[in-house]
């Protein structure tokens, strides 16, 4: 039989991915099944004669009766053989160590008539085990089908499936069960649920039985799941457990925030660099202002991002891969329902710590639409790392460097009290979107707890290379885009305006470089005060004066739409400084000296400070997570909803803020 | 009869009869069909989720889906 196309089939937490990295090796590529958010990873190899197999990783599943999402995208593959991945051959992964749940679902396909072949993946471990197992009568008692005994962790056998998948033959088929209400009516027309549970118990018990025939126990038990249940008792104690996972999580942000800087500040200098040389290369004009400041600038504030971005997906990957993770979401759950999430949202919302677009993207593993929906609509709330510059320069600008109590420090408490806030903020948004948003579906918690493993870190590998894949590509694009139009504003103003107000700066009589310097810096200034962005921040003066904030705050607030972080860059420019390191004193100098016309008192106070940070930790200041959110969830109607409730949430609570302290 | 939530920690139980509901199948595909052997393996703080040993491996459900399960105890 020709085979030019194959698809992995199997439980979650069999290998499936295991063995299909270990056949496909970079030769992959994910995708996503259209309509729904579920990966499709697609890949190929080669089989001895030269021959080009494509493979198809199907999504993990229990059972060809839907009842998750992913479930149904396998579900409409198999009803389907005109559909473009409806296989030529069906790999069946199955866990070796855990036979009798997983021969479930290689019965039931068995039962369609499809041409099939059996991985006995893990097999190592049955072994380590003490188990042997007769892999012809298991052959033969499932109805004398290829089995193919394999170690996808190590990678052995993996030559032993393609042979098999070369030498596939098919044979007479005999039906599993005899009575099979699939094999009769095939899948396509869904049994009734007490024919299905019916049919589901017939299956167990008939596997049971063939099991007692096929495993033989030659030496009594190790201790691996002993090993593992052991772990458990710890790692789920009421006391021990938080604790573990408090200090696991706390090792994780020192390390992101530690290992990202070193990266983040070469990619800083290298884009800083590059902007340079284009414009002393290029012959000067519009085009290469636009390179320059627009487009070099834009590329850089998405690729700022990647350092965070791949720790963060690391370590969620090791969490996932060694099994901890489900531990996390068995301690957590219970704490969770009741702010309509549950023990799969902790990590999500704990990531936005670091970076909201990872944790949105991490949210695929929860099974329910309504609980998944609600951590991504407030994990943004949750203190970024982009924020953190905001919340520095400001506490530095309005906080004073005083103790309280004798020990604590009143300008590190107040940024801790921003982190809290934002926690706050996301668990009560989550029980208002707990009323408003409707769904049949009911929320359930069955999960399976797969024994600890040692990660397999070219698997951990691949999943960095696609998620940062998508991240460059779905929220470049538009990082990039709002960039440049960013740019134009900042760059252009109505007519002459920006040239007149320019030349109506005073040259520096003396041509010392400071001077130079000094009158650079008054330009940059200028200009950004005339052009479209300037005119536009003063327009918002009226809307934002309740809030404390002047027409310079004004302009800060409209640059740093697409990331909050340009905040501080934009307070450079406005108070005509430079934007080193070293010049951030000067700007706090100049910032603290600033008086309003007005009323005679200083701009950054107390007040108008804390305003500021309450508005920064609400507002939705991010394009890149609006764009994940569209991505993650089909539709424009979510991004824009989260933009309007956050900065009204925004608005509000700096508005209350500010009048209640001054 | 009792059912899964009401068990203790480190109690056998045998798998009676799944009540009809929307979750009664897949419980059934998770392995736990009428004969089954189980263990209580651990509790969530609040008693809930509760983590069962099924067969070769360990499930975690909630005290509202473990209700839907009656069980006689083993020994």
């Amino acid at each position: 039989m020709n085979i030019q196309k194959i698809a992995l089939v199997g439980n979650p937490n069999s290998g499936k991915s295991s063995v299909f990295n270990q056949l496909t090796g970079l030769n992959q590529h994910v995708g996503n099944y259209p309509g729904v958010t579920v990966d499709k990873k697609t890949g190929s190899f080669q089989l001895g004669d030269g021959e080009k197999v494509k493979v198809i990783d199907l999504p993990g599943i229990y059972s060809v009766y839907p009842k998750s999402e992913d479930e149904r995208v396998v579900f409409e593959i198999l009803n389907d053989p005109q559909n473009e991945n409806y296989p030529d051959l069906f790999v069946v992964v199955v866990d070796a160590t855990n036979l009798e749940r997983n021969l479930l679902l290689f019965t039931q396909l068995h039962d369609l008539g499809v041409p099939i072949i059996l991985v006995l993946n893990m097999f190592d471990l049955l072994r380590e085990e003490g188990i042997r197992i007769d892999v012809e009568k298991l052959s033969e008692l499932l109805g004398t089908i290829p089995v193919v005994p394999l170690d996808a962790r190590k990678g052995e056998g993996i030559d032993k499936l393609k042979k098999a998948v070369s030498d596939f033959q098919q044979t007479t088929w005999i039906p599993f069960l005899n009575e099979s209400h699939i094999s009769e009516s095939g899948a396509k027309t869904l049994l009734t649920e007490s024919e299905q549970i019916e049919d589901t118990d017939h299956r167990f018990k008939k596997i049971a039985q063939i099991l007692k025939f096929c495993l033989k126990r030659e030496t009594p038990p190790k201790s691996r799941k002993l090993a593992s249940n052991n772990i458990d008792k710890i790692v789920t104690h009421p006391i021990w457990g938080y604790g573990i996972f408090l200090f696991i999580l706390l090792m994780i942000f020192q390390a992101i925030y530690e290992l990202a800087s070193v990266p983040m500040d070469l990619i800083d200098n290298v884009f800083l660099v590059l902007s340079q040389q284009v414009k002393s290369t290029l012959p000067s004009g519009v085009f290469t202002d636009l390179i320059a400041e627009g487009i070099v600038p834009g590329i850089g504030g998405v690729v700022i991002f990647v350092p965070q971005i791949v720790l963060l997906f690391a370590f969620i990957a090791i969490l996932e891969e060694t099994g901890y993770m489900s531990r996390v979401v068995f301690i957590m759950d219970r704490l969770m329902r009741p702010f309509g999430l549950n023990g799969k949202s902790v990590v999500p919302l704990i990531s936005g710590v670091a970076c909201a677009i990872p944790a949105i993207m991490a949210t695929r593993t929860i099974d329910q639409w309504k609980d998944r929906l609600i951590t991504i609509m407030v994990t943004p709330l949750t203190s970024c790392s982009a924020r953190l510059p905001v919340y520095t320069l400001l506490i530095a600008l309005t906080i004073p460097e005083e103790e309280i109590w004798g020990f604590m420090n009143l300008q590190g408490l107040v940024l801790l009290g921003m982190y809290l806030l934002g926690f706050v903020a996301a668990f009560m948004a989550a029980i208002i979107f707990k009323l408003i948003i409707r769904s049949d579906q009911k929320s359930f918690l069955i999960m399976e707890m797969p024994t600890y493993k040692i990660p397999r870190w070219s698997n951990i590998g691949i999943t960095l290379w696609e998620k940062t894949k998508v991240f460059v590509w779905e929220a470049g694009r538009v990082i990039m885009a709002i960039s440049v139009i960013l740019w134009v504003l900042a760059s252009y103003g109505p007519s002459d305006r920006i040239e007149k107000a320019v030349s109506a700066i005073p040259k520096p009589v003396d041509t010392s470089v400071d001077a130079e310097k000094t009158y650079e810096e008054k330009v940059s200034s200028v200009r950004l005060e005339n052009s479209w962005i300037g005119i536009l921040g003063k327009q918002l003066e009226p809307a934002i004066e309740p809030l404390g904030y002047d027409w310079q705050v004004g302009i800060a607030l409209i640059t740093s739409f697409a990331a909050r972080e340009v905040f501080v860059s934009s307070m450079a420019t406005i108070y005509s400084v430079g934007e080193d390191f070293e010049d951030e004193a000067t700007m706090i100098h100049r910032m603290q000296q600033e008086i309003n016309p007005t009323t005679g008192e200083k701009v950054y106070n107390l007040a108008s400070g804390l305003s500021l940070m309450v508005f920064y930790a609400f507002a939705m200041q991010c394009m890149s997570t609006l764009a994940i959110v569209k991505r993650e969830t089909k539709s424009w109607k979510w991004p824009l909803l989260q933009l309007v409730y956050m900065t009204t949430l925004a608005y509000m609570a700096a508005f209350v803020t500010y009048n209640y302290l001054q | 009869m009792d059912t899964l939530d009401q068990m203790k920690l480190g109690d056998l139980a045998i798998v009676q009869k799944v009540s009809s509901s929307v979750l009664a199948c897949k419980l059934t595909e998770m392995g736990l069909y009428p004969g089954k052997e189980i263990k209580i393996l651990f509790k969530a703080p609040l008693g809930d989720p509760i983590g069962i040993e099924v067969g070769d491996y360990t499930l975690s459900l909630r005290k509202k889906e473990a209700a839907l399960i009656e069980v006689t105890v083993g020994t």
